[in-house]
């Protein structure tokens, strides 16, 4: 922890809706090291977007109440002055998104959405704009970066508009990227490169990544550790060999039940978590997988706190069960790691 | 693109032969007053009708009418004369054509002028007082009636019967001489005119706005670190104000159409608008028909600017 580039610390965001308080993220804390990658894996609406978006301060709003430590640098950025915190987006901290397609401006030209970006931060002349400009899209492997420079975003394909995105973002040198769902959007051939080029680019520079995603597969290819979030809160946190040998939480067992495997017998029915995830304005006392979980017992109504408990140092999750219990319960009847309540096994 | 221009330009001119036709069949077959026995005058009997109708040429065959005419405007721009004045319609139109275009030019400028700025602010200060004291204002401007606005102001302001005299009042355009003097008769017209124009645009600007503020490029925009300001002007009003260039070339086409006909009329101000209003109490059919034709060709002329327009807004777009 004494490395940590970014902490953050019993985060909370509450949005104010018409139907009542929407808590998105429930006391969230985490942090990434520099140079490292932290992967946080979560179903829409876990909170793994809004609070990396908070991060950056760009769930700011009226409605928006924001509780926590986010320290960056030696920073809060959670009470920094909206002005200060505006330099360090896209100088200290780089960030894209999920969309490609969407997230460039339509009526503009790459170059100048570009030089844009150095712009915002750094006095330089249109030539040394430009020049950083043509060298990062070569960084992101554009071909023909210079000729490139003067088109619009609807003359680009969508893996070359993420690399685009990507270019932007790391146009300043950031010292973290936050990459929200890069390869969602894109083809599963163009998937694997993104990812690549982040895994590339991230060793290249030294920077720190955290990459979002709901998807473990993509995880295991780039990240060092993994967070787990369902429900506005981090249910595990762990290395990737903690997470997929020995999961704690039975969320992140149902995750790792759904993957699709080509190791596994092709007769087998893909397994899913049965129920909706909970609604965010009430949800339920306690555990907040507690309504979906089969091992659920009379402990659950209490909430869980994410602490050391599979006894691997730096391993930490939120269930109740002894971790002796876990091992034996999250085995399904087909010998794999999965959610599934068996007959005669109950904690 | 060139080819574009050039096969709109003739479907123009298609338009405005259809748009003839129908004036002409809905003057001829509905009921109106028949011009001859307007012309005429009181005491006329049959037989000078008959003399007036013959003079007229209204004793042809319609489709020969309609030959005559079209043939005369469409190959020596010739109007005809209007039954009334006995004058060039084209001449007509052309006195009065100044009038309306500056009272046009003037609202457009101040619409423009309160109606942007307004929905860019409303926009980014959605669901603030400011907001929605301003959208409440713009719902009122937009129901009140363009003749009872008009009587209010002048009520209001107007030299003659105000109660506050600071601004020329009725009449005060035919009157003035300088090109001050007239600009200054259009005060109060100009507000009349841009007033419901300036609250449309408001709320139709507010409600783009808020659509493109919650785009992804937006996000991207924030993201990389540009001042609030600019990502408002240059990443969202950019995109927001797109659709309202299409909605102005329709208005300014269809006010120079004779469409400020109730601010004209509010305030005497010889336009267009009044001519129409006139010809058509009066049966003056050369007359609307040149109006119309003048209106038809004004909206379609300003239809063709706003989409070579949207070209260089929009480089997603590209004619062929």
């Amino acid at each position: 922890m004494s490395d940590a580039l970014l902490s953050v610390e019993d985060l909370e965001v509450t949005f104010e809706t018409d139907d009542g308080p929407l808590r998105a993220v429930s006391g969230a804390s985490f942090s990434v090291d520099r140079g490292e990658t932290l992967g946080i894996v979560g179903e829409s609406g876990s909170g793994k977007s809004v609070a990396n978006l908070t991060v950056l301060g760009l769930t700011r709003a009226p409605n928006t109440a924001i509780s926590g430590r986010i320290m960056f640098d030696g920073r809060d950025l959670a009470t920094l002055p909206a002005e200060e915190l505006r330099r360090v987006r896209g100088n200290d901290i780089g960030m894209i998104f999920q969309d490609p397609l969407t997230s460039l401006h339509p009526f503009y030209k790459i170059g100048r959405q570009l030089a844009e970006a150095i712009n915002a931060h750094r006095d330089v002349s249109d030539n040394e704009a430009r020049e950083r400009s043509i060298e990062l899209l070569g960084l992101v492997g554009i071909p023909e970066p210079e000729r490139r420079l003067s088109q619009y975003p609807h003359e680009f394909s969508g893996g070359m508009r993420q690399r685009v995105m990507i270019a932007m973002a790391l146009i300043n040198d950031p010292k973290l990227l936050i990459a929200d769902e890069p390869t969602t959007a894109l083809d599963v051939t163009i998937q694997a490169q993104i990812l690549r080029l982040i895994a590339e680019l991230q060793e290249r520079l030294g920077m720190a990544v955290i990459l979002i995603t709901h998807d473990l597969g993509v995880i295991v290819q780039v990240v060092h550790r993994v967070n787990v979030m369902y429900a506005g809160r981090i249910v595990e946190a762990g290395t990737l060999d903690d997470i997929f040998y020995d999961p704690q939480h039975p969320y992140t067992w149902g995750l790792l039940g759904s993957l699709t495997r080509i190791d596994r017998a092709r007769t087998s029915r893909l397994s899913q978590i049965r129920g909706q995830p909970p609604s965010l304005i009430a949800p339920p006392q306690g555990c907040h997988f507690r309504p979906r979980c089969p091992h659920a017992f009379d402990r659950c109504p209490e909430t869980p706190p994410l602490e050391a408990r599979s006894g691997s140092p730096g391993h930490l999750d939120r269930c109740w069960l002894e971790p002796e219990e876990k091992r034996v319960v999250r085995i399904t009847s087909s010998g794999e790691i999965g959610l599934e309540a068996r007959e005669g096994v109950r904690a | 693109m060139l080819r574009y221009i050039v096969r709109r330009v003739l479907w123009g001119i298609a338009l405005l032969f259809i748009t003839s036709a129908v004036i002409f069949l809905i003057f001829n077959i509905l009921p109106s007053a028949d011009p001859a026995v307007l012309r005429a005058g009181r005491n006329a009997g049959p037989q000078q009708i008959a003399q007036v109708r013959h003079t007229l040429g209204l004793d042809r065959p319609i489709y020969v009418q309609f030959a005559d005419y079209m043939r005369a405007v469409f190959l020596h721009f010739d109007f005809g004369y209007s039954y009334q004045y006995n004058y060039p319609v084209r001449a007509l139109i052309f006195q009065r054509l100044p009038a309306t275009a500056f009272l046009v030019a003037g609202a457009v400028v101040i619409w423009l002028g309160i109606g942007l700025p307004t929905g860019i602010v409303s926009a980014v200060k959605r669901r603030s007082l400011l907001d929605r004291a301003m959208m409440a204002t713009s719902l009122a401007l937009i129901s009140a009636p363009v003749f009872w606005l008009g009587l209010v102001l002048l009520y209001l302001f107007a030299q003659d019967l105000g109660r506050f005299p600071i601004f020329p009042g009725q009449g005060a355009y035919a009157e003035a001489t300088t090109f001050f003097g007239r600009a200054e008769a259009l005060i109060l017209p100009w507000f009349v005119l841009a007033a419901a124009s300036a609250a449309i645009y408001a709320r139709y600007l507010r409600s783009s706005m808020i659509d493109v503020m919650a785009e992804d490029y937006i996000r991207t925009a924030r993201a990389k670190g540009l001042p609030e300001r600019t990502v408002i002007m240059r990443h969202g009003v950019r995109s927001a104000i797109t659709p309202v260039v299409t909605l102005l070339g329709l208005d300014i086409g269809t006010l120079l159409a004779g469409n400020a006909i109730l601010t004209e009329s509010v305030f005497n101000i010889p336009g267009v608008g009044r001519l129409l209003l006139t010809s058509i109490e009066r049966s003056d059919l050369t007359v609307i028909q040149g109006i119309v034709l003048f209106g038809a060709f004004f909206i379609i002329t300003f239809n063709l600017i706003v989409d070579i327009a949207y070209a260089f807004l929009d480089p997603r777009v590209r004619y062929q």
